[in-house]
């Protein structure tokens, strides 16, 4: 054990994630936030849990989406329990909003990552305070910030770019859920830790609703999907070929298009 | 008050059910030089008597800016009175690192006031001998709230504490209706009055007062010595008694232009804002 850097008995090095939530997405729309994750929780490559709530709302004015390591969140969860506990225990005009647990969270995670033992998520918060509209993610290092749309993992590569170029400040509450779906399909198809069965949450002034889980529509419908065995044949000798010579890729294109011209036998 | 044989420990109590330390550290606070505070909707106004140990010496400083939208003027032990200043102005930090948002004052009062609540159940510890009047904005607007050695708090729309502070809280009691519907400016000059009654029959200049103010839009800051006199001046120049007519600044600042030399200073009136 390397007694110079930590303590015996103490030594928390970087952990790895065991069962985890894919994306989340977070837009800012006409009334307040709209916020979509999938119920999925993956043990590695096995979906292992289908009905993870990965939404949850934090005291009047807030709502938080997580994705990562589920059993930080529920830990997260119980930090956000106890501070709005107190919160309220006071009694006073006072509440905290959005921007406030934003904070506070960006503060767990800052502190956490700096003893080497971090809460494995990424987190979007998001709510509405005073006619005011909030919206911020924090990840597992403390790096967060506030923007008009957020999302966590695969969904910055393959939400983001979409609500770039689709998301406008006053999208109504439909406009804003359609929007959303286009996202999550866009992730159930090229996601491999993504399933087919979301919820979606709106927060407003008035309050926060979480839809009830449901799945969206696919389309498989195309051309190269249709008869996948068309060249099964023969294909057994391209598959040990690619076997063998695993740096040969010319050699593999070479064997395709062959078959592909000859067709098989 | 005099000398019982219940008084040594703050934590005897008296068969009549007081804490007499606690009462005497009360007097401590009646004994320092007045501070005032008044507010409306939208803003708050702390004022303070300056008593300087000589002609040598520079003034006690009476009000403390906490943060941007929290400031408190004290009386009493000022040494006490700069170390609850010091604690408050760290709440508000810790605060507002931990959730970049401004501590509501109401927190602040509470915690402030448990602190002094401790200080009255220890044998090895004193009462603060200072009361504080704080000031501050919250998300639920202007608020005004005095401090007490005894762990006490209360809200306030006006309140005088230290000496001669029953002749403010008088003039104060007359006027205070109108407090919440009030102008900043008009504030000021409310608190300028209340200071003036306590002087009893001394003049008043900026040298003698401090005026610091706190509301929506402006963050807690302490009015220099110059626009201090010079809304002193107006209002005496004028020759008000009670701030009757609103319009009379106005006129007094409009016609000043076309005045030269010793009319000056009625130029610098910041009522025309």
């Amino acid at each position: 054990m390397d007694t110079l850097l930590s303590s015996e008995g103490d030594s928390q090095r970087t952990q790895y994630p065991y069962v985890t939530g894919t994306s989340v997405i977070g837009i800012k729309y006409k009334d307040g936030i709209l916020m979509a994750a999938d119920m999925g929780g993956s043990y590695g490559s096995t979906i292992r849990y289908k009905s993870v709530e990965r939404l949850k709302q934090v005291g009047k004015h807030s709502l938080i989406g997580a994705s990562g390591e589920i059993s930080d969140f529920q830990e997260i969860l119980k930090y956000l329990d106890e501070l709005i506990l107190h919160d309220n225990m006071w009694d006073d005009g006072n509440s905290l909003g959005p921007k406030e647990v934003h904070n506070y969270l960006t503060r767990v995670m800052y502190n956490r990552r700096n003893k080497f033992d971090p809460l494995w998520n990424s987190l979007i918060i998001g709510g509405v305070k005073n006619g005011h509209k909030y919206l911020g993610s924090v990840s597992m290092i403390g790096v967060h910030f506030e923007d008009d749309h957020v999302a966590t993992g695969f969904g910055n590569h393959l939400a983001r770019p979409i609500l770039r170029e689709e998301w406008r400040e006053d999208l109504t509450f439909e406009e804003g859920v359609k929007l959303l779906e286009k996202c999550m399909r866009n992730l159930l198809y090229r996601d491999r830790s993504a399933v087919n069965k979301l919820q979606i949450a709106k927060i407003t002034e008035e309050g926060l609703t979480v839809s009830q889980p449901y799945s969206l529509k696919t389309f498989w419908n195309f051309a190269a999907f249709q008869n996948p065995t068309v060249n099964a044949e023969g294909s057994w000798i391209l598959c040990l070929m690619m076997f063998c010579c695993t740096k040969t890729c010319a050699f593999v294109d070479a064997s395709f298009s062959f078959i592909a011209r000859h067709g098989s036998a | 008050m005099f000398r019982n044989q219940y008084d040594t420990d703050v934590t005897t109590w008296s068969p009549a059910g007081r804490l007499f330390q606690v009462e005497y550290a009360m007097e401590a606070v009646k004994q320092g030089s007045a501070a005032i505070g008044l507010r409306s909707k939208t803003h708050v106004v702390l004022a303070c008597v300056n008593k300087a140990n000589s002609e040598l010496s520079s003034h006690q400083k009476k009000i403390f800016k906490v943060d941007d939208h929290i400031g408190v003027a004290i009386a009493g032990l000022t040494a006490d009175g700069r170390v609850l200043s010091r604690y408050m102005r760290s709440e508000c930090i810790n605060y507002g690192y931990t959730y970049e948002s401004p501590l509501p004052v109401g927190r602040l009062v509470v915690q402030l006031a448990d602190k002094a609540q401790v200080c009255t159940q220890r044998s090895w510890k004193r009462p603060y001998g200072v009361g504080l009047l704080v000031a501050g904005l919250d998300e639920s607007g202007a608020h005004l709230y005095y401090n007490c050695p005894s762990g006490n708090y209360f809200e306030y729309q006006a309140f005088a504490i230290g000496s001669r502070s029953q002749a403010a809280k008088t003039y104060l009691e007359r006027k205070f209706e109108k407090f919440t519907e009030s102008s900043r400016d008009d504030l000021v000059k409310d608190a300028l009055f209340a200071i003036r009654e306590t002087l009893q029959g001394e003049k008043l200049t900026s040298a003698v007062c401090t005026i610091a103010v706190v509301g929506v839009g402006e963050a807690f800051n302490i009015l220099d010595q110059k626009t201090v006199q010079a809304l002193i001046n107006e209002f005496e120049i004028s020759g008000e008694e009670a701030p009757a007519d609103e319009s009379a600044p106005e006129q007094s600042g409009g016609a000043a232009p076309d005045q030269s030399g010793a009319a000056a200073e009625e130029e610098a009136a910041p009522m025309d804002i």
